[in-house]
């Protein structure tokens, strides 16, 4: 009874899906390589044709370092160029580097203008054959993700959106709907203890606080490692195992 | 300079120093000299000066906007409408245009104006460098000139000169019958294209090694598909041209003619030498709304103005492995809007803000990376800010700091990472030291700080630390 409402249910989402126009499938998607995460993804990862917006955590919201770092890591783990728009342009390469992006793949697009970041994106996304296309952005309209989106979805290029607001109080905007498949927050956490001083793997508190067709969830990440991936910790630590520890700890 | 008329010898053109000892442009060659003993007096090559004029329009013409021409014998002018964001705005374009001249150690004057008579009468008048009339702001800003400017015949100018004129806002306030009944028409002209009354079309120089393609209508044309019908055959016709002779256009520009006689121009650059049809068409088709048709539009004509060699190159036909595709054409459409596109390569610096360099979008990839085992922030900050720290010297991290107005207790940090200054760049950073920490507040935020000096020495800094990054 239960396996025949099983296909009788994945034949109808697969239905929906190609009704949706499809091109998200056939895109594919970019596992985590994390079981837990990729299971709450409906696809098995984040969709390659779709938009997905990141956002930071308490001061996070205003300088967007963990959720740019996340980005980085997704893009470091697509194939081909990476375009990054944005407005203010203190990020700093050597980070990019460390978590796989190699500066060779990365061109980035500096505008006055925040419409300009989002016009020059969905140019990006409609040229097709980028492996991400990345924006910092303050403001994220209805319409604007929209047209991400559409334009995502034609060339099957991911394209993610780093929220970054002025101040901390502006950040309630985040609440706002738009058109993106997923949302997330990235908020900082102390870092994984060491027995010795010094400061360990950064971790963070990775909420997924929107999916399209699945569920929220709430993980806590290790950073993004030389690869750009992330590991799930355990809840409770493992203080034997030393095989994952980042090695730039002392 | 000293120029020749029938037997009369004139000062033609003095230097700074020559004028300080007195002497004026239009004195005879004799006075001069009786004026300052040992004045060197170099015979003037007008010809030489034409040639010169017309090699410095020429690079104009590639760098700044597609229409320039000689003005007169000392000056060339710009239409630079449309083209000035690409050198980021007016003001920054003036300066550059003022540095490069001043590289060459040469004297320049640049300005702005609405009309070519107005930004002719105001380069040659200011004591600035630059000047930028701002818009509709023409009439004052010219009217305390001297008529000279008015680029009269010099008989007229001596006329007007005799019934007492002084000023061009004098002669302009002045009713127009009994002036063109005396001097010709040539006078109300003038004051009209000055004023913008009355259009002056620029003649843009023309290399002839240049390829062009044109096209005139026997009716004007004005709808928007018949422009961009008539814009890709004609990039159609300059790709047939250019392969023919083994080029790859750089810089190309669409002329249009309008049956007033004013012409606008649209110029698009490219990243590396392009020979398609659809990557041309896609940079021109941006931007053919900013065409205003007018009356109707007369002739197009479509110019490459920089072009390259660019040879056939067989593709590596590889099934197995996916190519990563071309983004040229994306980094020139994104460059003709006016937008910063680059890459971020390393540098051999341990200072962190030296240790990245801006190189062009297009450049080959460069397959070199930072080399480093110590983390680094994800947001570098323009400018190290000032902290108040607690800290035991001289090489623990601090217990807490206060940044931006709040205060942050340190639960676990890392370092000191040791960074010397760079002697050899710069003498201020001989003894130089900066020792960076990682460290990490209580909610897990962390930063990049650093005190400058190693805590011991004074000489090597003044002990004060500073927040230079943020970590994710």
């Amino acid at each position: 009874m239960s396996a025949a409402r099983e296909t009788v249910l994945a034949d109808l989402r697969e239905r929906i899906s190609a009704l949706e126009g499809g091109t998200a499938w056939r895109a594919g998607f970019l596992p985590f390589g994390v079981a837990e995460i990729d299971a709450v993804l409906s696809g098995g990862g984040l969709a390659h044709g779709a938009l997905h917006e990141f956002a930071g955590g308490g001061s996070g919201t205003v300088d967007g370092a963990a959720a740019a770092l996340f980005a980085a890591g997704i893009a470091a783990r697509t194939n081909g160029h990476i375009a990054w728009c944005l407005t203010r342009p203190d990020l700093f390469m050597p980070a990019l580097a460390q978590v796989g992006l190699h500066p060779d793949r990365v061109v980035f697009v500096e505008a006055d203008r925040e419409e300009e970041v989002l016009a020059s994106m969905e140019e990006c996304l409609s040229y097709g054959g980028l492996g991400a296309v990345v924006g910092e952005l303050v403001r994220l309209p209805m319409v604007a993700s929209r047209r991400l989106q559409l334009a995502a979805e034609r060339t099957g290029t991911m394209a993610i959106v780093v929220r970054r607001w002025r101040r901390q109080t502006e950040a309630n905007d985040f609440g706002q709907p738009t058109a993106s498949t997923t949302r997330w927050r990235v908020s900082v956490l102390p870092s994984e203890p060491l027995p010795v001083e010094g400061v360990g793997r950064a971790r963070w508190l990775l909420e997924l606080i929107r999916s399209r067709a699945g569920e929220c969830a709430e993980f806590e990440v290790g950073a993004c490692d030389d690869k750009g991936r992330i590991h799930l910790f355990p809840r409770s630590l493992d203080r034997q195992n030393t095989a994952s520890r980042s090695r730039h700890s002392a | 300079m000293i120029a020749k008329s029938g037997s009369k010898r004139w000062v033609a053109a003095a230097d700074q120093a020559a004028r300080k000892a007195g002497v004026r442009v239009g004195m005879p060659a004799a006075k001069a000299q009786a004026i300052f003993r040992d004045l060197m007096l170099v015979d003037a090559d007008p010809m030489a000066d034409a040639t010169a004029l017309e090699r410095i329009a020429l690079w104009a013409l590639t760098v700044y906007s597609p229409i320039v021409a000689v003005d007169g014998l000392d000056g060339i002018v710009m239409d630079t409408e449309g083209a000035d964001h690409l050198q980021g705005g007016e003001q920054p374009m003036l300066e550059r245009i003022a540095n490069r001249f001043r590289g060459k150690s040469l004297m320049v004057r640049v300005a702005i104006a609405d009309t070519w008579g107005a930004a002719h009468a105001c380069a040659r008048a200011i004591r600035r460098e630059t000047v930028i009339v701002p818009r509709g702001e023409t009439f004052r800003a010219v009217e305390k000139l001297p008529l000279s400017l008015l680029r009269l015949p010099e008989k007229i100018v001596d006329d007007l000169r005799m019934l007492g004129f002084r000023s061009i806002g004098e002669l302009a306030n002045t009713p127009r019958p009994p002036l063109s009944l005396r001097f010709g028409p040539e006078v109300g002209r003038r004051l009209d294209q000055m004023l913008g009354h009355l259009a002056e079309p620029i003649e843009p120089i023309r290399a002839p090694e240049w390829i062009e393609v044109s096209r005139a209508f026997a009716e004007p044309i004005g709808a928007a598909e018949t422009i961009n019908k008539y814009v890709g055959r004609l990039i159609v016709q300059l790709i047939d041209e250019l392969e023919r002779r083994g080029l790859g256009v750089r810089r190309a520009d669409l002329i249009v003619e309008k049956v007033d006689g004013t012409r606008q121009a649209i110029r698009a650059g490219t990243a590396k030498p392009a020979r398609d049809v659809a990557w041309l068409t896609k940079l021109f088709k941006d931007r053919t709304e900013q065409i205003e048709p007018g009356f109707g539009i007369e002739r197009l004509k479509l110019v490459a103005v920089i072009a390259e060699p660019l040879v056939s190159a067989q593709y590596a036909s590889c099934l197995v492995e996916e190519q990563t595709p071309d983004i040229t054409p994306l980094i020139d459409i994104l460059g003709n809007r006016g937008l910063r596109i680059f890459r971020l390569a390393p540098v051999a610096s341990d200072v962190p803000e030296r240790s990245v360099r801006r190189i062009g979008a297009a450049v080959e990839p460069l397959a070199e990376t930072w080399v480093s085992h110590w983390r680094r922030p994800v947001r570098l900050l323009d400018r190290p800010e000032r902290i108040t720290v607690i800290a035991l010297m001289p090489d623990h991290p601090p217990r807490s700091i206060t940044w931006r107005g709040k205060r942050h207790q340190v639960i676990r940090a890392d370092g000191p990472e040791r960074i010397f200054g760079e002697w050899w760049k710069r003498d201020a950073e001989f003894d130089a030291v900066r020792d960076y920490f990682l460290v990490e507040n209580e909610a897990g935020e962390r930063l990049w700080i650093f005190r400058s000096g190693d805590g011991v020495d004074p000489e090597t800094g003044d002990h004060a630390w500073f927040c230079h990054g943020i970590f994710a």
